[in-house]
């Protein structure tokens, strides 16, 4: 027999609510939400005319097609030319394809003494369990070294293209935003409940990733990817105001920095006392540990720094051109 | 091992981490830092040499812990170090004569990324040069590319944003092209070490196993590298990525970043896969011919341009086609001339970029070639340097221009006559060409123009007083000119025995 209870109590229990927004009785969002109505497009006739009054001029005197027969010609025949082309490197591709020595033979030219030595003496003399991390953080570790300039060198670029340095008035960087922001309604609050619980998930799943490097399948380059994820769901959630508590441009300059100085300061020792045959005393500890094979579990830390940080600044440059 | 054989390792280094402390830096002191760099790498490339010079033969550096084939290696010899002094020089004076103009055409908030930008560049370069691995070398192939990219659009108006998207297109599909060669190389031999893909090279070629394979792989790397490097039919990025950006950028582009690329096909054809081999392949008939029709199409291009900086944009086309040729010669005469005229040419261009802003300058900013006219009164030092410039590409005796012209004379002399009559056809019509165009501007620079009409158009004036650092920058350029000119002899001697220890 089931307890009495009072009509308000009733309506208030979380089965009622979810009945009565099933049925669409109640909006269990209203009022909680910012919602900007639609606005339906007008084009703007004018400026629409002088638009396409541009591009007929140009068309008509550029590229006249009705009566420059050259141009008809070249038009043509450069898609022609495009798809053979095409065509001529793909099959070349496909006949060099094969022609390699067939995939997973045991006698490819690929199965020698490098593959040999990586798997026989990685563990031996890196330290690390994950024979990849160890190739790209310790054998090889000048390429991997040029591969996260390349990253810090597309930030540049990005920035040089979107950064808008505009302090003041229009064409400013929080013109800008202000003027996205009134199409993109603010404060939602299911992304904002899904995003409170997912982004600790996602940025301590990043963090074991990195950390577990030199120990399981993962390491920077991934790790800071899920790292930059996690930041992106956070921003996207609640707004630049809330993120620039504690990520701005200044924290993106001395992370990367910081980051990319240890990385060159720390192999720059390595590689020379690797050339002069020297000692270099840092010890590889016990394989499986977590603070082992030696400056391969810093420079995953590095490396996912710096590659978190790129995917973020990525997207807050693309964003509003600044952080 | 001696203290001097870290030049190197420590030029790389000491180039990336300067590039990395830019990021903190304001813009003033980032250029401070990338000038001390860039000398302190140069000075040290010149030790080098000198090393390399007295000493002969060539050494490896392991980057680490672990030998060749496991860890990455870099070597040296006296065409490396050779290669790096002047590359060291030529930005260096590049970036010097642009100075005022990059305050211009800049915003100032984005100078230290300028100069990351450069000194990212310069690492990029000297790995290449200095590199044993052809997978080191592609990272820093990508490295090079994005940095390019940057150095041609920051300065942002629309013409240089297109110029590079285009660029980007072109480089990004020459990139491509390389690195599915290399993976097959490597499908192929199993090694990334060049010394040892040199071997399992010689191994297939011996055996006659994989003969198709093994012809596509040159094919798609050579012409990946081409393409990189403006070889005739891939030019088109060329003239707006060379005409429009900044003038210190345009001076990098043009003298130094092609110029990588071709060294980088240089270390392919001799050291990763041998130039026997290639000479057997083919593919050098191919890059002469294609070469001998750059330097016709350059030519005419520039012939018809009537845009100053996009004319000399086009002459580059021509130069780099008169490279290949020396490399289709197949005969190692002809590369030592490919690889001078590489030193001829990055002297010769990159004043020619440096001397012609300094024209426009004075003609209000018009770069048509009918306001040049007298500008050479107007600018003296420019003036000068322009001339030098031009006469040096033409090919007059004690600029560097005719050195190599000589050398590839020589050298197609040598070599049987299938290829020596059209060479040396081509070569005296380029050069009748070059002259059309290039003294064809000369004049015009040195023709005085009416008071009235300089007046009227609003034309200023220049003294040298009141431009010391780009005097000295000019002056400079024409003393390199002219050392590459007058004491060629010691110089190639150089080049011929590090071309030797090379392979």
């Amino acid at each position: 027999m089931s307890k009495k209870i009072s009509e308000e109590e009733y309506r208030r229990r979380m089965l009622v609510r979810m009945k009565q927004w099933i049925n669409g009785e109640k909006d269990p969002y209203l009022g909680n939400m910012e919602i900007v109505p639609q606005h339906e497009y007008v084009p703007n006739k004018k400026k629409l005319r002088e638009y396409h009054k541009d591009l007929d001029s140009v068309h008509d005197k550029a590229y006249d097609v009705e009566h420059n027969r050259i141009y008809r010609f070249f038009m043509r025949f450069y898609r022609v030319a495009a798809l053979l082309c095409c065509l001529a490197l793909i099959s070349i591709l496909l006949v060099e394809v094969s022609y390699l020595p067939p995939v997973g033979s045991s006698h490819n030219p690929s199965n020698n003494e490098v593959a040999a030595k990586y798997i026989e003496d990685g563990l031996q003399d890196t330290g690390a369990v994950n024979i990849v991390t160890g190739m790209i953080l310790d054998y090889r570790a000048f390429d991997t070294f040029g591969e996260s300039n390349v990253l810090f060198i597309a930030t540049c670029t990005v920035l040089i293209l979107m950064r808008n340095d505009k302090k003041k008035g229009k064409g400013s960087a929080q013109e800008e935003e202000r003027r996205d922001s009134f199409y993109e309604p603010k404060n939602d609050s299911i992304l904002q409940m899904i995003a409170s619980v997912l982004v600790p998930v996602i940025i301590i799943f990043g963090i074991y990733v990195i950390l577990n490097g030199h120990l399981s399948p993962g390491g920077g380059f991934s790790g800071g990817a899920i790292i930059g994820a996690g930041l992106i769901l956070y921003l996207n959630a609640f707004g630049f105001e809330k993120t620039e508590r504690f990520f701005t441009e200044k924290t993106y300059k001395w992370v990367s920095f910081s980051a990319l100085t240890f990385y060159c300061l720390a192999k720059s020792y390595s590689f020379y006392t690797g050339a002069h045959h020297l000692e270099s005393g840092i010890p590889l500890g016990t394989p499986g540990a977590i603070i082992s094979s030696g400056l391969i579990l810093p420079l995953n830390i590095c490396v996912g720094l710096v590659v978190a940080c790129t995917m973020y600044a990525f997207f807050a440059l693309f964003r509003k051109g600044g952080f | 091992m001696e203290f001097v054989q870290n030049v190197p390792f420590f030029s790389i280094m000491i180039s990336m981490f300067s590039g990395i402390i830019s990021s903190v830096l304001p813009g003033k002191a980032a250029r401070r830092l990338n000038t001390a760099a860039v000398s302190l790498i140069g000075l040290m490339s010149a030790w080098l040499l000198a090393y390399m010079v007295r000493v002969g033969g060539s050494y490896t550096f392991m980057m680490g812990h672990f030998p060749a084939p496991w860890g990455n290696e870099i070597r040296a010899g006296a065409l490396e170090a050779a290669m790096a002094l002047v590359f060291c020089i030529i930005m260096l004076l590049s970036l010097l004569g642009g100075r005022k103009k990059l305050v211009e055409e800049v915003e100032l908030s984005k100078h230290n990324i300028y100069y990351i930008l450069t000194d990212l560049m310069l690492s990029s370069l000297l790995a290449l040069i200095y590199t044993n691995d052809l997978f080191t070398a592609y990272v820093f192939v990508e490295i090079n590319t994005i940095s390019a990219c940057g150095l041609i659009m920051i300065r942002q108006n629309g013409r240089t944003i297109e110029a590079a998207v285009r660029y980007m297109i072109m480089s990004l599909l020459g990139s491509g092209l390389l690195l599915m060669g290399i993976c097959m190389l490597y499908d192929l031999t199993g090694h990334l070490l060049m010394s040892n893909i040199k071997e399992s090279v010689q191994h297939i070629v011996a055996t006659g196993t994989y003969r198709i394979p093994m012809m596509i792989t040159i094919g798609l790397m050579t012409v990946g590298l081409a393409i990189k490097s403006a070889l005739f039919p891939f030019h088109s990025w060329l003239p707006d990525a060379y005409g429009y950006s900044t003038v210190s950028s345009a001076a990098i582009l043009s003298s130094l970043v092609s110029k990588g690329y071709i060294f980088l096909l240089l270390k392919i054809f001799y050291r990763v896969i041998g130039f026997p081999v290639i000479r057997g392949s083919g593919i050098v008939n191919v890059l002469f011919v294609f070469g001998l029709m750059g330097m016709i199409f350059g030519s005419v291009s520039a012939i018809m341009e009537k845009d100053v900086r996009r004319m000399i944009a086009f002459s580059s086309v021509a130069q780099i086609g008169y490279i290949y040729m020396g490399f289709g010669l197949g005969t190692t005469p002809g590369v030592v001339a490919s690889i001078f005229h590489i030193l001829a040419h990055a002297s010769t261009k990159s004043l020619l970029f440096i001397s012609a802003i300094g024209l426009t300058d004075v003609s209000n900013g018009s770069r048509s070639f009918f306001d040049l006219t007298g500008a050479a009164y107007r600018n003296k030092i420019a003036g000068v340097g322009f001339t030098v410039g031009s006469l040096s590409m033409v090919g007059i005796p004690m600029f560097a221009g005719f050195v190599s012209k000589l050398l590839f004379a020589e050298a197609a002399v040598q070599t049987g006559p299938r290829r020596m009559l059209p060479a040396m056809v081509v070569l005296a019509v380029s050069t009748v060409l070059n002259a059309i165009y290039f003294l064809k501007t000369v004049l015009r620079i040195y023709t005085p123009e009416k008071r009235s009409v300089i007046e009227a158009k609003g034309f200023s004036s220049i003294t040298v007083g009141k431009q010391k650092l780009y005097t000295a920058t000019i002056v400079l350029f024409v003393i390199l000119n002219l050392v590459l000119g007058m004491f060629s002899e010691p110089i190639i001697r150089i080049l011929q025995t590090g071309l030797a220890n090379f392979a």
